[in-house]
């Protein structure tokens, strides 16, 4: 009974949901994500799909998966490995109970464990019974039963019935994790809400039963032993709303080009897992934004040059291989010297790779993958929440330098949620003061000269087509500071270094980088991106044992934070996790002659905290 | 700019011009300039966008806004240029190599997307700037660098594809014929929809003489006809041949053998007859039509219809950065 199961409370518990692709594991998961968050928790989630959309059902090739962590503290990942599995089907616990906690928890539906269902997979006796799942506490609950017997008075399908199931699991949870019932409860109001049509009242009707159901279920078995208890985090007051990634750099998009003052602009061709910014984007017309979805990569980021060359904040979004095709179109952008911002959301590599699947192998083809000599400056996001403001960044230097800026993000990012505390439009940096166009009312008396610069900054003069006599003729080839075609062998000396300083100038005024712990130590974790999270835990966790650790993470990747060097030149020994083959290894190793050591990983998957703990403490000879 | 006169010398730029003696891009740029008076926008409001090609040099040799991009890529280029500022009166210049080889993509897109862009297509059947290969436009036989042997490849014919794309504007010059040129210009200028202008052009170093079986004082007209709305399909030296139907499609005969009433009357608005007329040959027994083959502008521009779906948006929905960032499940701390 319920009064048995004990109240233990937690720090942090990570919950992993596997299901059909179908069973829409996102949107239990961001429901859960919701509900914890307004609970006072922080939140990290990492959702999980299959490459193949339409697998077969009840394959193992088709699972999804969504994982959270939810904490008393601040969570920077979605966690290592799950206290608690939600494995909908057999296919889903056995695809995803070997990453259980030694002892954990895995909760199914009893009622999906058919021969049937069981043969697909290739079981041939039942795991729920024959000792498969031993080392775990496993919760067979007759799910579908439940969900019928609890709706037997509604009039409605089977099948509309059995999606209920979601609401009866979020119950379970709810109970399981003492969670505020009436947040859910409000929240199923809220979504079908006063103005939902008959049939969707239903729908909410019916999910509210479900929801009781699972937490009564909760209350009166006495299938669990153990309840868990969070606090609430610390958290910075305000209004919050989780958030993808991919969603953060969407409305980036809009807000900056609004606080530019100029109509913001997206070039773009459809690619997971960069697609859904582009759906997201796609919705803001009423604020101006212009979408184009072109007929390839190419033609998206020439849209975008186009557009940024006519005066628009111009973007361009996509993921790696996308990204090879518009290598070209990149160097335009540099030539011209006009702002563009290119988001990346990186996957795994190389050609198709792995579409669904983050990796950070793209630093490299960010970096060098142009011809000649093209640097540009790469900011990389470290969280989804973190994708607002790195292309909120991106376009203010891409608007300041007269410059193609990288933004990277990754599909583990992209697509992983985390709670974002939405700004106000007008707390943001006002983007107009970069803008600054040349116009002849501001220069009385002086001539345009497109390539002439600013002294500081090396931004070249910019006048828009339809300013008062300033046509002028730009283009791909190498120019003298008129613009005028030259293949003088000085000019082109002289312009490829203003071209590089432009970019290296851009560090002076780059914040410096801090360190997370002693100043001065033996062992320096370098994270960049999306290793961000798993280095900041793992290097508090070292700290926090006394390990002679500290951590710094690099938002802009290119050009480096001015005191990076130093710090480095203070440690014994430097250590950076990547999802790559030591990407930024190799540009650290030839910017600061030191023997970076790369921890490497290439499956698909964020680093866990404990990969990067066992990385270290083996440096430390332990 | 009421006071200034827009005349070709105001579209003219001081730099020097870069191509050979005696190429046909000489006579083309000569029509745009035509083209841009009779749009009559001030120069510093007109953007011209290339590739890369000999012809697509074009942009330095004019006064107007002007970019230079890169190989085939113009059409996408000029594609974001228009529709981030509609105001501006923008020309693509583009080679038969870069808009039908490297930018087949790009210029069969613009085409059915109907953006408002005057594009022109020089086509000498041959990759100049590179020095000599042919191209998807040259001739099944024919010579150059990388066809000592004759070309295999069978060639495309980039009006019957705008055509076949729902082109709203199809038209066809050729280098020696300066009045037809700056016709099509015009028109091509005046359209609002996508102007497909092909203009043939004498390459004199790679290709002399690509378009001689048009153009030869002899026998030339014999193998070309000029269309004009509204009037007969006749033509040859003496103009002694006319079109008339023949099944679907058209053939040419002798005006003394043909029914006055059969010889066809050109109808710029006749989309079917505009797939015949463009994709007709020599080679087929068929003059190679020149002029305006096809104008139609009821289409919406794509560029209009984006800034109607902006209004019509913020009629509906109309929210604010704020409103918009502050939607979805939302919580106060
Ligand atoms: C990516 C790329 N590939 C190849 C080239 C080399 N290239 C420049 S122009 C050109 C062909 C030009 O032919 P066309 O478009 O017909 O123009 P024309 O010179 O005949 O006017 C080629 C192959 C290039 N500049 N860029
Ligand atoms: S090479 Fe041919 S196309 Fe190029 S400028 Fe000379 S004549 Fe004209
Ligand atoms: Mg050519």
């Amino acid at each position: 009974m319920a009064e048995n199961a004990k109240l233990t409370s937690a720090e942090q518990i990570v919950v992993k949901f596997t299901g059909d692709s179908g069973d829409g594991m996102q949107l239990i998961g961001n429901q859960l994500t919701a509900l914890a968050a307004l609970d006072g928790n922080d939140v990290n989630s990492l959702p999980d799909y299959p490459s193949e959309i339409r697998a077969p059902a009840g394959t193992i090739a088709g699972v999804s998966g969504f994982q959270m962590c939810l904490g008393d503290h601040k969570i920077y990942t979605a966690g290592d490995a799950p206290d608690v599995l939600v494995g909908f089907n057999p296919a889903a616990v056995k695809h995803s109970a070997k990453f259980v906690k030694a002892g954990g928890m895995i909760i199914t539906n009893s009622d999906s464990f058919t021969e049937k269902a069981l043969e697909k997979i290739g079981y041939s006796g039942n795991p729920l019974e024959d000792g498969t799942l031993s080392g775990y506490d496993v919760k067979a609950i007759p799910m579908t039963t439940l969900v019928r017997e609890a709706l037997a008075e509604m009039e409605m399908p089977i099948a509309a019935k059995d999606r209920c199931k979601n609401f009866f699991t979020m119950g379970v949870l709810c109970w399981l994790f003492n969670k505020n019932k009436q947040l859910v409860l409000d929240f199923i109001q809220q979504k079908f809400g006063p103005k939902a049509t008959k049939p969707l009242l239903k729908v909410a009707q019916a999910n509210t039963l479900a929801f009781k159901a699972g937490l009564n279920y909760g209350e009166t078995t006495i299938m669990f032993q153990e309840r868990y208890d969070l606090g609430a985090a610390q958290i910075e007051k305000g209004l919050y709303r989780n958030i993808t990634g991919n969603d953060a750099a969407a409305l980036a998009i809009a807000a900056a080009g609004e606080k530019a003052g100029l109509q913001p602009f997206i070039g773009s061709y459809p690619i997971t897992p960069a697609t859904d910014l582009l759906h997201y984007a796609s919705e803001f017309k009423d604020v101006d934004l212009v979408t184009m979805q072109m007929e390839d990569e190419i033609a998206g980021i020439c849209t975008a040059v186009g557009a940024s060359c006519a005066g628009n904040l111009a973007f361009t979004t996509t993921s790696g291989p996308g990204l090879a095709l518009k290598t070209e179109a990149a160097g335009l952008a540099l030539m011209l010297e006009v702002p563009l911002v290119i988001v990346n959301v990186q996957r795994g590599g190389p050609s198709t790779g792995l579409p669904t699947k983050t990796e950070q192998s793209d630093l490299l083809q960010s970096m060098y993958g142009r011809n000649g000599d093209s640097y540009m400056p790469i900011i990389a996001a470290n969280n989804p929440a973190d994708c607002f403001d790195a292309t909120f960044q991106a376009a203010k230097i891409a608007l300041k330098y007269r410059t193609p800026v990288i933004v990277l993000t990754d599909g583990y990012i992209g697509q992983g949620s985390c709670p974002w505390k939405v700004p106000k439009m007008d707390e943001l940096e006002d983007l107009k003061p970069y803008v600054n166009f040349w116009i002849p009312e501001a220069h009385k008396g002086e001539e345009y000269v497109s390539y002439k610069r600013d002294p500081e900054t090396l931004a070249r003069d910019w006048a828009i087509p339809g300013t008062k006599g300033c046509q002028h003729r730009i283009g791909s080839l190498e120019k003298d500071e008129t613009g005028a075609v030259s293949h003088d062998p000085l000019v082109h000396q002289q312009m490829t270094e203003f071209r590089k300083a432009k970019v290296d100038n851009l560090a002076q005024v780059l914040p410096e980088v801090e360190v997370n712990g002693k100043k001065s130590n033996k062992i320096l974790v370098i994270s960049w991106g999306g290793t961000f999270g798993a280095v900041k835990g793992a290097v508090d966790r070292l700290i926090a044992d006394g390990k002679p650790v500290s951590g710094i993470n690099l938002r802009w990747v290119w050009p480096f934070p001015p005191n990076l060097g130093e710090i480095i030149s203070r440690f014994d020994k430097v250590l950076v996790p990547e999802l790559n083959m030591g990407q930024l290894s190799l540009m650290l190793r030839a910017k600061f002659l030191v023997d970076v050591q790369s921890l490497s990983k290439v499956q698909g998957d964020p680093f866990r905290e404990f990969e990067v703990i066992d990385k270290v403490n083996e440096m430390l000879g332990e | 700019m009421a006071d200034t006169q827009l005349t070709k010398k105001y579209f003219a730029s001081d730099a020097e011009v870069k191509w050979c003696p005696g190429c046909g891009d000489f006579a083309i740029m000569n029509a745009v300039r035509s083209g841009m008076v009779a749009a009559g926008k001030p120069r510093d409001e007109v953007a011209i966008v290339s590739g890369i090609g000999c012809s697509s040099r074009f942009p330095y040799y004019m006064e107007t806004y002007g970019f230079h991009t890169i190989h085939g890529r113009a059409a996408a280029v000029a594609s974001g240029l228009k529709v981030a500022n509609t105001d501006l009166d923008v020309w693509v210049i583009s080679g038969d190599g870069d808009s039908t080889a490297i930018g087949g993509n790009h210029f069969i897109h613009a085409i059915r997307r109907n953006l408002d862009l005057n594009y022109v297509m020089i086509n000498n059947k041959i990759y100049g700037l590179t020095k000599g290969q042919y191209s998807p436009t040259s001739e099944v036989g024919q010579y150059s660098k990388t066809s000592p042997y004759g070309v295999l490849d069978y060639p495309m014919d980039p009006l019957k594809v705008a055509v076949s794309l729902g082109g709203t504007f199809v038209a066809r010059g050729i280098d020696k014929n300066m009045k037809l040129n700056e016709e099509v210009c015009v028109r091509g200028a005046l359209h609002k929809g996508f102007s497909m202008m092909e203009i043939y052009a004498n390459c004199v170093i790679y290709n002399e003489g690509a378009h001689d079986k048009l153009t030869n004082k002899e026998e030339g007209a014999n193998f070309h006809i000029i269309l004009r709305d509204g009037e007969k399909m006749i033509f040859g030296v003496n103009s002694q041949y006319c079109l008339v139907q023949d099944g679907f499609g058209v053939k040419a005969v002798k005006v003394e053998n043909a029914n006055q009433a059969d010889i066809l009357v050109h109808d710029e608005k006749d989309a079917e007859m505009a797939a015949i007329l463009s994709g007709m040959r020599p080679d087929n027994g068929l003059p190679i039509a020149l002029g305006v083959i096809y104008a139609d502008d009821r289409k919406k521009t794509y560029d209009d219809m984006v800034y109607e779906q902006i209004d019509a948006v913020k009629q509906k929905r109309g929210r604010t950065m704020d409103q918009i960032m502050q939607e979805g499940h939302t919580w106060t701390v």
